[in-house]
């Protein structure tokens, strides 16, 4: 182990390594040995203490405890029991479970079966949504191959253990990734979600106890099994262990995956791993858990990120999703880009999320044209603290997360909308004068004929003058200026 | 094919397949990064280039690959390029010219060009 480098890979370890449509590729670096070893020489009880030894969390967001999650479905009798692999990875710029599902689908596949063998299921399936054809193609392979190989189907290892593993398609909906919705989904039914309990681990799937666990959560697992809980409980924080992957997207210099231990700083993660905001820009923000999660800043970046410090921070874990912004970005826009988002999403079932989102997110769009009042500002903040104490699954009680966070950390920046009608990034066009500074203007008359409405004046060699009432606050001239003598503010 | 019905069926088959493995030490392994974003980023045309230019220049020593994500979005489409008995080495930013020019220089005389992508994890191996 190389000390100067900040990311350990485990559930990405052979991603990029081996060739995810050749079973033997896997079986080569110790696949399914973790599943015989389980099946020939421990018990299903055995197993659950082990991942409940190791710490492992659900890593699609939640954070419960996986080893626990499994007690329950094992400790439930019952003539079937279902092990579901959550694979709608629907959150904007989020993409890990694909590049799982594309560069090592057999570790899903084990690890399925190793669930199936703990709990005491016989039937596993994918729920995975049907954008993703090259994860589906590959994934269907690996099952095939597996069986082909009888690591899936009758009598595995020789043993009295019987398990395989279906496909079922999602058609994009957001809300499916909450493990009821999906469960809804899968019977059939629409995909809406309904009060827990029953747990799915006690009754879900037709009924019947299921494991609905997220692809990196399965991910880690052969790794976990073959090297010891010991091990990856020695990675991590106190409470959250092992590792988190997550896509580094938006204003960052090196755009990718990373996978990195509980524990480390956004400082880590931002300048060292991602190289900072690119064209020298200054960092604002970056929001965790996508349209779920919230926006940190620089006054936390020597917070050790876990599943509870975010928490903290009024953001979330997610499925991982780090979107990052600079100095341009506007963050009352940004609230309202992630709102848009959920509004299109929400289901809705529950009227706090269903019309609650719309609500919401007209107070933005007021607010971000100018029309925003300092009463609006408040009432939005009772709002949002309305919907996420009443909304009824997870993706309406989130959502107003990325509002809330904003308003918190960035309460000038609303503020400067709605009282000096002024966007301080310079984004809400409706809030932006553009001049001409006439000591740097040398009348090229350039601006004059790009300008689209032909508001901007001026003799040729003299300054020129825009017409603020005319201006449609396009940019172009700022752009073509070559003596930066337009400003926007 | 092999049907795995015991443990030893499957270590064998994994001894099996390390052997393999090791055996394209004395080859130029070529492993093109072919995930999605990959594909649509170029990664078959680099493939196919590299596949061709090599033909062309007489490298006939090449193991090629497929895998998945490698992880660097910035600098896609990527190939590891492992010499024989030398350390593996990511080229980013690749096109079909770059693939072309690879295959000239590094897979021909061991000559370093275009965009080279450090390593910046370690990983649990197995």
């Amino acid at each position: 182990m190389d000390s100067t480098k900040k990311q350990l890979r485990i559930a990405t370890r052979n991603c990029g390594f081996i060739d995810p449509e050749n079973i033997e590729d896997y079986i080569g670096v110790r696949g399914y040995e973790a599943l015989a070893n389980a099946i020939t020489k421990s018990t299903p009880a055995g197993i659950i203490d082990e991942m409940k030894k190791s710490g492992l969390r659900g890593r699609g967001g939640g954070g419960f405890p996986t080893g626990t999650k499994w007690s329950f479905a094992a400790a439930n009798q019952a003539d079937q029991k279902y092990v579901v692999c959550n694979a709608d990875e629907g959150d904007p710029g989020a993409f890990m479970d694909r590049a799982v599902l594309e560069g090592d689908p057999h570790s899903i596949v084990e690890a399925m079966a190793l669930c199936g063998y703990a709990i005491g299921a016989s039937i596993g399936v994918v729920y995975i949504r049907a954008e993703y054809p090259l994860a589906i193609k590959r994934l269907i392979m690996a099952i095939n191959d597996a069986r082909a190989y009888g690591v899936l189907g009758n009598n595995i290892f020789g043993s009295d253990f019987s398990f395989d593993i279906e496909l079922k398609y999602g058609a994009g909906a957001f809300v499916c990734g909450e493990e009821t919705a999906l469960i809804r989904s899968m019977e059939g039914s629409r995909g809406e979600p309904y009060t827990k309990p029953p747990f799915p681990a006690n009754a879900g799937y037709w009924g019947k106890p299921t494991i609905v666990n997220n692809v990196e959560t399965f991910a880690n697992i052969p790794a976990i099994l073959l090297k010891g809980a010991d091990w990856f409980s020695s990675i991590g924080t106190e409470k959250s262990k092992g590792t988190k992957v997550f896509a580094l997207a938006g204003k960052i210099t090196n755009v990718g995956l990373i996978e990195v231990p509980m524990g480390i700083t956004l400082k880590e993660i931002i300048f060292e791993i991602g190289g900072g905001c690119p064209d020298g820009k200054q960092f604002k923000a970056v929001q965790t858990g996508g349209p779920s999660g919230g926006a940190l800043t620089y006054k936390d970046a020597d917070v050790p990120i876990d599943y509870d410090n975010l928490l903290a921070k009024n953001s979330m874990m997610g499925s991982g999703g780090m979107i990052v912004m600079d100095e341009d970005t506007c963050m009352v826009d940004i609230a309202k880009f992630f709102l848009d988002f959920t509004m299109d999403e929400t289901c809705g079932k529950c009227t706090p999320c269903r019309i609650g989102s719309k609500r919401l997110w007209e107070t933005l769009e007021k607010i971000t044209n100018g029309t925003g009042t300092e009463a609006d500002f408040e009432k939005m903040k009772t709002l949002a603290v309305n919907i996420k104490d009443t909304a009824l699954c997870g993706l309406g009680q989130t959502m107003p997360n990325p509002v809330l966070s904003t308003m918190n950390t960035f309460a000038d920046e609303y503020l400067a909308h709605v009282r000096d009608k002024k966007c301080p990034a310079g984004v809400c066009s409706n809030l932006l004068e553009f001049f001409i500074i006439a000591d740097k203007c040398v009348g090229c008359t350039l601006c004059a004929r790009v300008c689209p409405v032909n508001c901007i004046s001026g003799k040729v060699k003299e300054a020129h003058v825009i017409d603020q009432a005319a201006c449609i606050k396009c940019g172009a001239c700022v752009e073509k200026c070559k003596f930066d003598a337009i400003v926007k503010q | 094919m092999a049907k795995i019905s015991s443990v030893a069926d499957l270590m064998k088959l994994q001894a099996d397949s390390k052997a393999k493995a090791a055996a394209k030490k004395d080859k130029i392994v070529v492993n093109v990064s072919l995930a999605t974003c990959s594909i649509a980023s170029g990664g078959k045309v680099v493939l196919e280039a590299m596949k061709d230019e090599a033909a062309k220049q007489g490298v006939s020593n090449v193991e090629y690959m497929q895998s998945g994500c490698m992880t660097y979005c910035h600098s896609e489409p990527t190939v590891v390029v492992t010499l024989p008995g030398k350390d593996p080495v990511c080229f980013g930013k690749l096109d079909e010219k770059g693939a072309r020019e690879l295959v000239q220089k590094y897979l021909k005389n061991g000559e370093v060009t275009g965009t080279v992508i450090p390593v910046n994890y370690n990983r649990v191996e197995f």
